[in-house]
């Protein structure tokens, strides 16, 4: 007989809630809080690829936000040059290789920005990741071609036969079956035995160092496993908008990446999920409210991190199991 | 037969202050050589040299033939050189039986294996309770290690050790802030043990050092000032001058 925990069965409960109510909205004419959904489910997944390296490798990562752009831009890119001409390699409007790209892409800036950054520890870690992060962020802001600052608008969605992106329904539903999928590879890779050394490097590196792992390759596979997910996140994010810009990789959404983790809690699968609802649920609720949002959300934030320790799923599950 | 751990020269400092100073020793297969010192002699961080946690300024370090001088410490582990720690260091956040399965998991070439769970590979589980079992903790093995005592934790350091199946075992300090009954335990393991593999002994408890050791060097001020049989060191006017004191 299965035996379900309290957090298994919160994890079912919030799925189920996000599979069904954004569809109802739709069917009750209220097509605004389907499009809401839509743009949590897609920041979810790049929620829960970052608890990869931040939860399970206790890697903080601020510079997630590149992949989201990077990720955004490969859609954006070959659809711009597909209607305008000109750099015939990469033009198309195939979802096949927009996704092909935003993945390696972030693969391979991964790679490179991990092998340094991972060489650091701490505070040093931090700050160079956002020096990465803010590095892709002027990249894209300097190319004119591609709208430097005011950003590229992408004029078709991603072509994905039998589907249409165009359809807001299928484009949930396809953010929704990314999420789940990705939850489900980030919990493999975290129960595996390369999680365990992962984890284990997070709890005592310098005793996994003694029994013998190499663990800084580990963490460089955990965190390019993480910025490619990521990347994933950012071309459906870029179909969502139908619009990137550097504003979608600077250092503030990086933050905030990292406090849908936190606010959720690090180390369980749907803690990243429950905190990129929280934030913009939180977010949108308040701005209704009143202008200045920030200062409330704010102090939320603040109250979530300093009373809810294993944020919101800590807060849900109590001291049960 | 060359011996299996040979030390040449070996020297560190640390800004003004020598914590090895020209150590010359060698550690013969299956014997259990120990290392006493008063503190602050350098004990620590020569094993810390000989682990690869800290690299000497000069000197050199062989093991098995190898000169191992500037390999790092992943890879000494994985020639065969374990050590445990004076200051417990496990992974509180695990299970204890997680702590001892990475262990032997570190006995495999690589851990690159992303799809079957950790938890569910027989071998590593069933190596791992039965370890444990020799300490009498297999039925604390699904605990978080933070919420063992300190002697359990000091005896998961050693049942660490001994998982990866090193030939060269450093033990830093193993009894330290064990009471009586626990240090009695862990004596008669380590007299167990003796023999089956190669173990390097920093230890302060004397009566424990004369009972366990083949053989004994004496450090201070992180130099070697003799190594002989317990009963040699016991009799050395210089050992008794400089560690044991007058009596």
């Amino acid at each position: 007989m299965l035996q379900l925990t309290r957090t298994d069965w919160l994890t079912l409960v919030v799925m189920l809630a996000l599979l069904i109510l954004p569809p109802v909205f739709l069917w009750t004419g209220n097509e605004f809080y389907l499009l809401l959904a839509t743009r949590l489910v897609i920041l979810a997944i790049a929620a829960v690829s970052l608890n990869l390296v931040l939860g399970y490798g206790g890697l903080v990562s601020f510079g997630h936000a590149a992949y989201i752009g990077i990720g955004a831009y490969a859609v954006g890119i070959p659809v711009y040059h597909e209607t305008y001409g000109g750099f015939e390699a990469v033009a198309g409007y195939g979802a096949g290789i927009h996704i092909l790209l935003a993945v390696v892409i972030s693969a391979i800036f991964a790679l490179f920005t991990g092998a340094i950054s991972l060489r650091t520890k701490g505070v040093y870690f931090i700050m160079i990741t956002m020096a990465f992060g803010m590095m892709a962020y002027y990249f894209f802001l300097s190319i004119d071609e591609y709208g430097g600052d005011d950003g590229l608008v992408i004029d078709i969605r991603s072509e994905i036969p039998p589907l249409n992106l165009d359809n807001p329904l299928q484009l949930f539903m396809i953010a929704y079956v990314s999420l789940v999928i990705a939850m489900i590879v980030v919990k493999t890779i975290v129960n595996s035995r390369f999680g365990m050394v992962l984890q284990g490097a997070k709890g005592n590196n310098e005793r996994m160092v003694t029994m013998g792992y190499n663990t800084y390759f580990y963490k460089l596979t955990a965190y390019v496993i993480s910025g490619a997910m990521c990347g994933y996140a950012g071309a459906l994010l870029g179909n969502f908008t139908t619009f990137v810009s550097p504003d979608m990789m600077g250092w503030s959404r990086s933050g905030e990446l990292m406090f849908m983790v936190i606010l959720g809690g690090a180390t369980t699968a749907i803690g990243p999920v429950m905190g990129a609802a929280g934030f913009i649920l939180l977010e949108e609720f308040l701005s209704s409210y009143t202008i200045f949002w920030h200062l409330p959300f704010g102090l939320i934030l603040i109250a979530v991190v300093l009373f809810a320790r294993g944020g919101l799923v800590g807060l849900i599950k109590g001291k049960g199991k | 037969m060359a011996a299996l751990l040979e030390i040449t020269s070996l020297r560190k400092s640390f800004g003004g202050v020598t914590a090895t100073d020209d150590v010359n020793l060698k550690v013969e297969k299956g014997e259990l050589h120990a290392i006493i010192g008063p503190n602050g002699a350098g004990k620590t961080t020569l094993i810390s040299q000989l682990s690869g946690a800290l690299r000497p300024d000069s000197g050199s370090i062989v093991f098995q033939g190898e000169n191992i001088t500037n390999r790092p410490a992943y890879s000494r582990a994985r020639l065969g050189i374990t050590r445990s720690f004076q200051i417990t260091s496990l992974i509180m956040s695990m299970t204890v039986l997680d702590n001892v399965a990475l262990a032997i998991q570190a006995r495999d070439k690589h851990s690159f294996r992303f799809l079957k769970p950790a938890r569910d590979i027989e071998y590593l589980r069933e190596e791992g309770r039965e370890l444990l079992a020799q300490f009498g903790l297999d039925g604390r093995a699904d605990e978080p290690t933070v919420a063992l005592s300190h002697g359990e934790h000091r005896q998961i350091e050693i049942a660490v050790a001994l998982a990866s199946k090193a030939e060269l075992m450093l033990l830093d300090e193993p009894m330290a802030g064990l009471g009586p009954t626990e240090s009695t335990t862990m004596i008669e393991f380590l007299k167990d043990l003796k023999g089956k593999r190669t173990i390097l002994l920093i230890e302060h408890d004397m009566d424990a050092v004369f009972a366990l050791a083949d053989r004994i060097s004496v450090l201070v001020y992180g130099h070697i000032i003799a190594t002989g049989t317990p009963d040699e060191i016991r009799s050395n006017d210089d050992v008794r001058h400089a560690y044991l004191g007058e009596e």
